[in-house]
C-alpha cells in the first residue's frame, strides 16, 4: 500500500488545533463543489453564506444572539462528553428550561419587578437540570443508556411545548395562533446594543465559558471528569465516584441548555412559540466536538456554527436555496473533523516504512 | 536428551528478518534454524522482540526485510491461514479465545474451514484423549480454568496436524504440576517429529525441556546455545547482557506489630466470571513482606480491590489498618488514614495510570490528599509537578519531563513511576499486585529492592504475584490464594516450590483436593 | 365489539412495525460485530427520501426500494470508513451521520414536498386474499412486510447456524483474538455496517413508499432511535427484535384508535406514548446490569487497531 497510517509515538498537540481548521477548509471546498452542482456560482454562494450576514452591525449582533445558546450548551455538553456521558437530549432540556422560565413570565405577567428576569433565568436552569436529571437517575440507578433516554425525552419535551402553546398557554387574544401572549417588558433581558437583539445573554455565555475553563483546567471536578472519561478504572483506583460525575455532568449540561432556552425566549423571541430552537441542542454537539471539548474552543466553534445559521437564512433569501443547506454543512463539518482527527494519533506516510537506526529500549 | 540429526533440512529457517515500528526496531537481522522434532527455545526479556518474530512466522505480521524458508523453500505468508496450511500451529500467551462461545465454536474458528466439516466434537474428544488434554467441547469458555483454556489452544493446533508448534510463554499461567503435564505432551510431540518453538524467559524450564536455544536482546540474536550445557545464571547473563544483581535483604525480622489485618472476609466478585473471596484471613506485620502466590483468576484481583477500597466490604472491621476498621472507606480516605496506604494495581495503563495524562497529573491522581496537592478543590500545579519530579529522580524514571504523558514511557519506567509515586508518600502499609509483570530485568530488580527497603524501614508490605521466583526473593512469609480462599502463611525459608505449587492447584498437604465443593 | 375493528387495527400494527423490524434487525448484525452505529435515524431518513424521489420520478416501486437501500448503504459506508479505518469515535460519528442525514434529506426533499404517488400495492392473490379476516391478515400485506419477516429469519439463521455468522459474533466478542487467529476484523465489521445501512435504508423507504406515500421533513420522527432501543430490548436476538417492533406498532395503534374512539386526551400526550414506552422498556431491560452485560457483545463500541 502506498499511503499508510503510522501511529505517532506521542499524540500530536499541534494536530489537535490544526484538525478543526482542516475540517473547515474541506467543508468549504466541498460546499463550493456542491453549490456548483446546484448551478449556483460557488464564489457568490460562499460570499452570501459566510460574509454577507456579518457585514453589518445588526448582522454581527444576530451572530452573537445565535451563538449564545450554542456556546452555552456546547460548554455544558463538552464536560459530559469528556466523562463519556453522552447527553444528546440538550434540545429537550432547552425546551423545558425555556418553558420553566417562560411560564414564570406568564404567571407574573405585568408585574414590573426587577427580580423577574433573574428568577426566570434560575427557573430555566432548574427546568433544564430537572429534565437532564431523569436520564441521570436512570443511568445511575438502572444503568440505562443515557443516549437513548435523553433523546427520547427530547421528543417528549417538544410535545409538552406543543401541548402548552396549543392549549393552556395560548394567547386568548391571539386569533387562535399557537403562541403565548407577548412577554411584558419586565420579563425581557436587557438589550446591549440598541436597535439589535443582542442581549445580556451573550455576556452570560462568556461567563459560563470562563467558569467552564477554570473548572476543567484547575478544579478537582474537571480533573475527575477527565480521568473517568479517559480511564474509568484509574478513576476508581483514585477513589472518584463515577455515578457522582454522571450526575454532575448531566446536571451541568442540562442547566446550561435550560439557561440557553430561557435566554432565547426572553432575549431573542419575547413569547413562547411552537418552535423555540432551530435545533441548537443538536448543533451544540457539533460545536462541542469542533471546539475540542474545551470551553474556549467551544466559544469559537459556536460563533462559526452561528454563522452557518445566518448563512442558511441569507442563502434562502437572496439565492432561493433551501435553508436545509445549514444542516448539510453542519453534518459535513463534523464528518471532516472526525476524519482529520485521525492525524492527532497517526501520521500519513507514503511508501514503505522507514527503519530507524535507534534500537528498542 | 535426544540428539538432533544435523543432516536434515531445517523445518524452519529465518534469514535476516528485520521489522521496525516508529521509533523502535523490534527485530534487526534475526536468523534462526529449527530442525524437525527439535524443541527450540527462544529466550529473551520482555521487549527483546520475541513476540514480533513469532507473529511473523505465524503470518499475523509482515517483516520489512528478510526471508523465511520452510523445509528449505522460501515462503511468503499472507495470513495465519497460510501458516496453518504449511503446518504451523500457535498457542498464544494471551489466549485468542472467545469467552461467550463454546469450546467447539472456539476451535472451529481457529482451524481451516475444511476441517470443521463432519463431526468436529468427536475429533476434539479423540485428540484430547490421545494427548492427555481432557476437554469438553460443549462447555462455555468462561466456565473454564486458565489451564483448561490453554488446552483449547493446544488441541486447536493439534487438530491441524502441525509440524511446527509455537508456544508463547505457555507456563506463566500454570501450576508447577500443570507445567510437568504440559512438558510430557510437548516431549511426546517432539518424539513424533513435531518441531516446537518454545518462547520463555524462565530459564529452569528451558534447561529441562529444550534441545537448543536462541537468545535475543533488544531485537537482535545475541547467542545460541545448548541449554543442557549452560547454567540458568549464564543464560540469564546472555539474555540481559549484564551481571545479575539480586536484591539484598538485611534481616528477616517479623516481630513488628500487625499493621494490616484481614479477618474472615467474604466478598462477592463484582466481575463477570470473577472469583468470590471466601473467609480470607491474613496479617501483615510492620517490617515484613507477605507474599501471596496463586494462579491468575483465583481471587487476586478481587482481593486487591477490597484492599484498595475500590470495592467496599459489608463489615468494616473485616479489614483493619493499625486496628482501625477500614472496610467501608473508599480509596481516598483509606490512603489518608494514619500511617497511610500505598497501592499498586496490576494494570499499569488504564488502572494505575491514565495513559493520556501527564506524569504530574498521574502523580496527583493518587497523592492528592496525602501530599496536600489540593487546596479548596483546586489543583496545586506547582506542588504536583515538584512531587512528580521527586518520584522521577528517586526512582530513576527515564523521561524527558513530567509534562509528558504516561503512555510515552516504556513499561518498566512507568512501573517504576507508579511504584515510586506510592512509596515516596511513605505509607505504613503497601499492597502491590504483580509489581514486576512485563517489566525489564533492571527495573524489576530496583522495584523489588525498593519494596524490601520499605519493609526494612518498618512498613508492612503485601505482595500478590504469580511469579514464585519473585515471591521467594522478597517475602518473609508466603501464603497461597486458590479459588478465593487463602492458605495460612508460612515462613519463606520453610516451604518449597512444590508445596506452594500443590496449594496453588488447590490440593491440600494430605494430597486430597481441598475445598472441593 | 365486532371483529371488523380488529383486522384494520392489526394491519396498522404491521405497517407501523415493519420499518422498525428492518432497521432493528440490521443494527443487530452491526452490534453483534462490535460496532455501535447511532446513525440509524440518519440512514433511515435518507432511505426514505431516496426511495420517495425515485418512486415519484420513475414510478417503479422496485427501484424505489433499491434506492432506499443504496442511500442507507452509502451513508453507512461513510460511517464505516471513519470508524473502522480512521478510528473515529463511534458515538460521535453516529451522531454526525444522523445530523447529516436529516440535513441532506431536507435539502433533497425540498422539491418533493407535496408530490404524491400511489404507494406500495398490497398483495392481492385472487381467492386467497378475499377470505374474510384471515385473507387480509395473512395475504393482504405489501411485499416489504413479507420481506421483513424473511430477513429476520435469515439473519437469525445466519448468526446462529453459519460459520460466517460465528465469525461476526467472534469479532464482536473479542476482536484481538479474531485478529490473531487470522481474520480481518475490519472487513467483517465493514460488511456488517453496510448490511445495517442497507436495512435501515429499506426501513426508511418503507415509511415513504408504503406507510405514508409522501415526503415530510423529519418523517422518521425518532424511529431510528427506537430501533436502536429495540436492539437492546431484544438482547441482540433477531426474533426478539421482531416482536419488540410489533409491540411498538401496537403502541402506535393505541395512539390512533384512542382519538378515533373519542378518548379525552390531548393528541400530544398520546404522541408521547412511543417515546415513553421506549424509556420504560430500556429501564426494565437494563435494570439487571449483570444480565445485560452478559448478552451484549463484549467489544461493542470499541475501535480495533492492529497494534504491536
Amino acid at each position: 500500500m502506498l499511503i499508510r497510517l503510522e501511529q505517532r509515538p506521542e499524540a500530536s498537540n499541534i494536530m489537535v488545533y490544526v484538525s478543526p481548521l482542516i475540517a473547515v477548509v474541506l467543508t468549504i471546498l466541498t460546499a463550493m463543489i456542491m453549490f456548483g452542482a446546484l448551478g449556483v456560482d460557488p464564489a457568490k454562494a460562499i460570499e452570501t453564506f459566510f460574509i454577507e450576514p456579518v457585514s453589518t452591525l445588526d448582522g454581527v449582533a444576530e451572530l452573537l444572539v445565535k451563538a449564545t445558546p450554542l456556546v452555552l450548551i456546547g460548554v455544558g455538553l463538552s464536560l459530559g462528553f469528556q466523562a463519556n456521558v453522552w447527553n444528546i437530549g440538550a434540545e429537550g432540556q432547552l425546551v423545558i428550561g425555556a418553558l420553566a422560565g417562560g411560564g414564570l413570565a406568564l404567571a407574573f405577567y405585568g408585574q414590573s419587578s426587577t427580580l423577574l428576569v433573574p428568577a426566570m433565568l434560575v427557573c430555566g436552569v432548574i427546568g433544564g437540570m430537572a429534565w437532564a436529571a431523569i436520564p441521570a437517575w436512570m443511568k445511575t440507578r438502572f444503568n440505562t443508556n443515557e443516549i437513548l433516554t435523553s433523546l427520547m425525552l427530547t421528543y417528549v419535551g417538544l410535545l409538552v411545548l406543543s401541548y402548552l402553546v396549543h392549549g393552556p398557554w395560548k394567547d386568548p387574544e391571539g386569533q387562535n395562533f399557537p403562541e403565548s401572549r407577548l412577554f411584558h417588558d419586565s420579563a425581557l433581558l436587557p438589550i446591549l446594543i440598541d436597535e439589535t437583539r443582542l442581549n445580556v445573554g451573550w455576556l452570560l455565555a462568556l461567563f459560563v465559558v470562563v467558569l467552564g475553563w477554570i473548572l476543567m483546567s484547575r478544579h478537582i471536578i474537571g480533573f475527575q471528569i477527565k480521568v473517568i472519561g479517559m480511564a474509568p478504572m484509574a478513576g476508581a483506583f483514585a477513589g472518584f465516584k463515577e455515578n457522582r460525575l454522571i450526575w454532575i455532568t448531566l446536571l451541568i449540561s442540562g442547566g446550561c441548555a435550560g439557561l440557553a432556552g430561557v435566554i432565547e425566549l426572553s432575549g431573542a423571541i419575547g413569547q413562547i412559540v411552537p418552535s423555540i430552537s432551530p435545533g441548537y441542542g443538536f448543533t451544540a454537539i457539533i460545536v462541542a466536538f469542533l471546539g475540542r471539548l474545551h470551553p474556549v474552543g467551544v466559544l469559537f466553534a459556536g460563533l462559526l456554527m452561528a454563522l452557518t445559521y445566518l448563512g442558511g437564512d441569507s442563502a434562502q433569501i437572496t439565492m432561493n436555496l433551501p435553508n436545509a443547506v445549514t444542516g448539510v454543512f453542519q453534518g459535513m463539518l463534523l464528518f471532516f473533523l472526525l476524519a482529520s482527527d485521525v492525524l492527532i494519533r497517526y501520521r500519513v506516510r507514503f511508501g514503505p516504512p522507514r527503519v530507524k537506526a535507534e534500537a528498542a529500549e | 536428551m535426544s540428539e538432533t540429526p544435523q543432516t536434515l533440512t531445517p523445518r524452519l529457517e529465518l534469514l535476516g528478518i528485520t521489522k521496525a515500528y516508529p521509533g523502535v526496531v523490534a527485530n534487526n537481522n534475526v536468523s534462526l534454524k529449527v530442525m524437525p522434532g527439535e524443541i527450540h527455545a527462544l529466550l529473551g526479556e520482555n521487549g527483546a522482540g520475541k513476540s514480533t518474530l513469532v507473529k511473523f512466522i505465524y503470518g499475523v505480521q509482515k517483516a520489512d526485510s528478510g526471508s523465511m524458508l520452510w523445509e528449505g523453500e522460501e515462503v511468503r505468508l499472507a495470513n495465519p491461514n497460510a501458516a496453518r496450511k504449511l503446518g504451523v500451529g500457535m498457542v498464544f500467551q494471551h489466549f485468542s479465545l472467545f469467552d461467550a462461545m463454546t469450546v467447539e465454536e472456539n476451535i472451529s474458528l481457529g482451524i481451516s474451514p475444511e476441517l470443521t466439516k463432519g463431526n468436529l466434537s468427536v475429533r476434539i474428544r479423540e485428540i484430547s484423549a490421545q494427548y492427555g488434554l481432557p476437554l469438553d467441547p460443549d462447555r462455555y469458555v468462561h466456565t473454564l480454568s486458565v489451564g483448561e483454556r490453554q488446552r483449547i489452544e493446544v488441541v486447536r493446533c493439534l487438530l491441524q496436524d502441525p509440524t511446527l508448534l509455537i508456544m508463547d510463554e505457555p507456563t506463566s499461567v500454570l501450576t508447577p504440576q500443570e507445567v510437568e503435564e504440559l512438558f510430557k505432551t510437548l516431549r511426546r510431540l517432539s518424539e513424533e517429529g513435531v518441531s516446537i518453538l518454545y518462547i520463555s524467559h524462565r530459564l529452569e524450564e528451558i534447561k529441562t525441556l529444550c534441545h537448543t536455544a536462541t537468545i535475543m536482546r533488544m531485537g537482535e540474536v545475541v547467542a545460541e546455545c545448548t541449554p543442557e550445557n549452560e547454567t540458568a545464571r549464564s543464560m540469564a547473563e546472555m539474555m540481559m547482557g549484564e551481571n545479575l544483581v539480586s536484591p539484598e535483604r538485611t534481616d528477616r525480622q517479623t516481630d513488628g506489630s500487625v499493621r494490616l489485618e484481614v479477618k474472615d472476609l467474604d466478598a462477592a466478585s463484582t466481575h463477570q466470571h470473577g472469583t468470590d473471596l471466601r473467609s480470607v484471613n491474613l496479617q501483615v506485620r510492620a517490617g515484613e513482606v507477605l507474599g501471596v502466590a496463586g494462579i491468575a483468576g483465583n481471587g487476586q484481583r478481587e482481593l486487591m480491590e477490597v484492599l484498595t477500597g475500590e470495592v467496599l466490604v459489608d463489615r468494616a472491621e473485616s479489614i483493619t489498618i493499625d486496628g482501625t476498621p477500614v472496610g467501608q472507606l473508599g480509596p481516598v480516605q483509606r490512603r489518608g488514614i494514619g500511617v497511610g496506604v500505598g497501592l499498586v494495581p496490576e494494570e499499569r495503563l488504564g488502572h494505575g495510570a491514565v495513559p493520556d495524562m501527564s506524569l504530574w497529573e498521574n502523580g496527583f491522581l493518587s497523592a492528592a490528599t496525602r501530599m496536600e496537592l489540593i487546596n479548596n478543590g483546586f489543583i496545586q500545579v506547582g506542588a504536583s509537578s515538584a512531587f512528580a519530579e521527586e518520584v522521577v529522580e528517586q526512582f530513576r524514571v527515564k523521561t524527558p519531563g513530567v509534562t509528558h504523558p504516561a503512555n510515552s514511557l516504556s513499561g518498566g519506567n512507568l512501573q517504576k513511576f507508579i511504584v515510586g509515586r506510592e512509596l515516596v508518600q511513605k505509607p505504613g502499609v503497601i499492597v502491590v499486585l504483580q509489581p514486576t509483570w512485563g517489566v525489564d530485568a533492571g527495573s524489576t530488580a530496583s522495584i523489588r529492592q525498593a519494596l524490601i527497603d520499605m519493609a526494612t524501614e518498618g512498613a508492612a508490605v503485601l505482595a500478590i504475584s504469580q511469579d514464585l521466583e519473585e515471591l521467594f526473593e522478597i517475602s518473609n512469609r508466603i501464603a497461597v490464594i486458590c479459588e478465593g480462599r487463602m492458605s495460612d502463611a508460612q515462613p519463606a525459608e520453610n516451604v518449597t516450590v512444590e508445596e506452594i505449587g500443590l496449594l496453588m492447584a488447590g490440593v491440600g498437604p494430605d494430597g486430597e483436593k481441598a475445598h472441593a465443593d | 365489539m365486532s371483529i371488523d375493528w380488529l383486522v384494520p387495527a392489526i394491519l396498522t400494527i404491521v405497517t407501523a412495525a415493519t420499518p422498525l423490524v428492518f432497521a432493528a434487525v440490521g443494527e443487530t448484525v452491526v452490534e453483534k460485530a462490535g460496532v455501535l452505529n447511532l446513525g440509524v435515524e440518519g440512514m433511515m431518513i435518507m432511505g426514505a427520501i431516496a426511495a420517495f424521489a425515485t418512486a415519484v420520478s420513475t414510478g417503479s416501486e422496485v427501484l424505489a426500494i433499491l434506492a432506499g437501500a443504496a442511500a442507507g448503504l452509502l451513508l453507512s459506508l461513510i460511517f464505516g470508513v471513519l470508524c473502522v479505518y480512521l478510528q473515529s469515535n463511534q458515538v460521535a460519528t453516529g451522531l454526525a451521520l444522523t445530523i447529516f442525514g436529516l440535513g441532506l434529506s431536507a435539502l433533497i426533499g425540498h422539491s418533493y414536498v407535496g408530490a404524491t404517488f400511489d404507494g406500495l400495492a398490497k398483495l392481492d392473490i385472487p381467492g386467497v386474499s378475499d377470505i374474510p379476516t384471515i385473507g387480509p391478515l395473512i395475504f393482504g400485506h405489501d411485499v416489504l412486510v413479507y420481506l421483513s419477516v424473511i430477513s429476520v429469519a435469515l439473519v437469525a439463521w445466519f448468526l446462529n447456524s453459519t460459520r460466517a455468522g460465528l465469525l461476526v459474533r467472534a469479532v464482536g466478542e473479542n476482536h484481538d483474538a479474531a485478529h490473531s487467529i487470522g481474520y480481518s476484523v475490519m472487513l467483517v465489521r465493514m460488511g456488517a455496517i453496510l448490511f445495517g445501512g442497507a436495512m435501515a435504508g429499506i426501513g426508511g423507504a418503507y415509511l415513504s413508499v408504503a406507510y405514508t406515500p409522501l415526503w415530510v421533513e423529519n418523517m422518521t420522527a425518532g424511529r431510528g432511535w427506537i430501533a436502536l432501543a429495540l436492539v437492546v430490548f431484544a438482547s441482540w436476538k433477531p426474533w426478539r427484535a421482531f416482536f419488540g417492533a410489533y409491540l411498538f406498532g401496537g403502541i402506535t395503534i393505541i395512539q390512533l384508535y384512542a382519538q378515533g374512539m373519542g378518548v379525552e386526551v390531548s393528541a400530544q400526550f398520546l404522541s408521547m406514548l412511543p417515546y415513553l414506552a421506549t424509556i420504560l422498556v430500556l429501564v426494565v431491560i437494563s435494570r439487571d446490569s449483570a444480565k445485560a452485560r452478559l448478552n451484549a457483545p463484549a467489544c461493542l463500541g470499541k475501535n480495533f487497531h492492529v497494534s504491536g
